[in-house]
């Protein structure tokens, strides 16, 4: 019963902890593009692949008391913090739904910042374009974001490295 | 003349029973409309299943195709000679707006989460790849079907053209909610798009509307709200649907286990092995899908033949309002029950969720990712936000709404022996 809620579920409660709702949505669909099985449905947005699917799924996750969403005021902004909460916990242990392991993958994305992941989930999101063309495409889409060369350098290695990991 | 400015020599029109008439005067719409690829749409339903909960909800992909088209050709007009437009985009505008759904498959819904497929992706492959489509694309100029591909894929460098296929006013809403009203007879879903057409206006990366439209576009959005309520999230719409997926879930399972299905799926083997090409998604359509159907109603498999006999015979699914978080043990009570009396929980205890977040805001700096509706005051072209603007959107704004559902065979079960222990539990658990 609710496969993809459960899956949702794993992600957080293997990431411990989410900060930032845009943060989230990169993770989920880098994690997509790496083939694991998470079934929502993305599109391109102003920050790059975003899925109206996810942000409706983890809304339901919280109206059911399975994940906590704390929101931040931080003066100009809001951020969001998702947590697994004890409910969540038990809803997992009835769950028979099972993903390859996450955790390496999740650690390096935590690390890093929402640009940044706004800038490989884009470049993930070109994928069937040569090196050259997704770079191009990334200054055409993503011109107010105004990237620079060198992090499209660390993004390249940010994912020859998520393709070792996962032996793609 | 470039074939991209070469006009008919008369104008064409469909008669419409929404927009009234459709106008085509450009050769290249014309030559478009006339592939086999455009086409095709004619026999692929704009609401999957709805028709079996609203038997008008026959209408086609074809004819809101053209809808949009047609907004859009309309908008183009207003927007001619105004600050902010270039028109020299114009072609592209239609080409996309008329295009824009060409990938979608038969039940769209369903086959895209059972076979993992996505309809833009084969929208993108329809327009760049060997067809119909592509060549008359490419005849009118180099680059042009990419730019095509672009628009509909969001990607296109200017936004003000993405806008007006794709946001939260735009084209593409505006057409469905009204040709989906119509069609399914139901009283929403009806707002004033004409004065919503006078009082939009191009601005740098977006169509913005004029402080004086704010009570027409209150009007949409709420339209917009009680149609996904009322018609597209319908919970006998929803019973079918999950019968359908069923369907293609069970039939997948058989075809895995080596199954000999007496008439052999051939249209759906490479949808079965998750390696579709694009000429046998093409050949897929409504009528072939509703053929195999009828045909595995003759098959051996008992799971396959009923659920397909549901479906023909709308015998569907009945539900009753599930809370997985209060109701988790009961839940997994039943499961064990349905096994118990031999009716696989797999196929015959559904849970089915349906959300929708009617309409979003932009808040600066905050994570979110929808353009909101903004209203052009009167002095300085200065933007307010629709929502700060209007207590009616106010109230909805930012408001998801989820609905759980859990679906069963209410016949078999009460078909079941009296003295079967099992059954007064079900019906204790499933109606209190």
């Amino acid at each position: 019963m609710l496969e993809n809620h459960a899956r949702i579920m794993k992600f957080f409660s293997t990431a411990d902890e989410v900060v930032g709702r845009k943060k989230l949505q990169k993770m989920i669909y880098i994690l997509k593009k790496c083939d694991i099985p998470f079934e929502e449905k993305y599109e391109f947005h102003f920050y790059g692949p975003y899925s109206e699917e996810l942000t409706l799924r983890v809304e339901e996750l919280c109206n059911l008391g399975f994940i906590s969403e704390v929101k931040e005021d931080k003066s100009n902004y809001y951020q969001y913090r998702y947590r697994v909460t004890e409910q969540g916990e038990e809803f997992l242990n009835h769950s028979q739904v099972e993903l390859p392991p996450l955790e390496g993958m999740i650690n390096n994305m935590k690390g890093k910042s929402s640009r940044f992941l706004e800038l490989v989930s884009t470049m993930l999101y070109f994928d069937d374009l040569s090196k050259q063309e997704v770079e191009e495409k990334v200054q055409t889409v993503k011109k107010t974001q105004n990237y620079q060369e060198t992090e499209i350098v660390e993004a390249w290695d940010f994912i020859d490295n998520l393709r070792r990991q996962t032996l793609l | 003349m470039a074939y991209k400015d070469e006009q008919l020599s008369e104008e064409k029109v469909f008669k419409d029973p929404v927009h009234r008439y459709i106008h085509v005067k450009d050769q290249v719409i014309w030559d478009l409309i006339g592939t086999r690829e455009f086409q095709r749409l004619r026999r692929i339903k704009q609401l999957g299943t709805s028709f079996l909960t609203f038997h008008g909800a026959e209408h086609s992909r074809f004819n809101h195709s053209l809808g949009v088209y047609e907004i859009v050709r309309r908008i183009l007009f207003n927007f001619e000679n105004r600050p902010n437009w270039n028109n020299d985009e114009r072609l592209l505008c239609l080409c996309a707006a008329l295009l824009h759904d060409l990938g979608h498959g038969p039940f769209s819904h369903s086959f895209e989460k059972v076979f993992k497929l996505d309809h833009e992706d084969f929208t993108k492959k329809i327009v760049l790849g060997d067809t119909e489509i592509n060549k008359i694309l490419r005849r009118v100029g180099k680059g042009f079907a990419q730019d095509v591909a672009d628009v509909i894929n969001k990607t296109y460098e200017n936004k003000l053209v993405v806008s007006l296929i794709s946001s939260q006013i735009d084209a593409d809403r505006m057409d469905y909610l009204q040709r989906d009203a119509y069609f399914t007879g139901v009283s929403y879903g009806h707002f004033d798009m004409e004065r919503i057409l006078r009082v939009m206006r191009p601005m740098e990366d977006q169509v913005v509307i004029k402080q004086t439209g704010m009570h027409a576009v209150e009007d949409y959005i709420m339209s917009r709200y009680q149609m996904y309520w009322q018609v597209y999230f319908h919970p006998v719409t929803r019973s079918a649907e999950v019968i359908l997926s069923k369907i293609l879930h069970r039939a997948k399972y058989l075809y895995e286990q080596n199954y000999r299905f007496k008439q052999k799926p051939t249209h759906f083997l490479s949808f079965f092995a998750e390696n579709v090409d694009l000429e046998e998604y093409l050949r897929l359509d409504e009528s072939i899908v509703l053929y195999y159907f009828q045909a595995w109603l003759e098959e051996d498999d008992t799971v396959l033949r009923d659920l397909c006999e549901r479906f023909i015979n709308r015998r569907l699914f009945k539900y009753i309002e599930f809370n997985p978080n209060q109701q988790m043990t009961e839940w997994m009570e039943l499961y064990k029950l349905f096994q118990a009396i031999d009716i696989d929980p797999e196929y015959y205890l559904v849970v089915d969720s349906s959300s929708d977040l009617p309409y979003d805001f932009y808040r600066p700096g905050e994570e979110e990712e929808r353009l909101p509706i903004h209203l052009l005051q009167p002095k300085k072209d200065e933007l307010k936000e629709l929502s700060r603007q209007s207590d009616i959107v106010e109230a909805i704004s930012g408001k998801k709404r989820t609905d759980h559902k859990l679906y069963f065979p209410q016949d078999v079960l009460e078909q079941l022996p009296a003295d079967r222990p099992e059954k007064a539990r079900i019906f204790e658990i499933l109606f209190g």
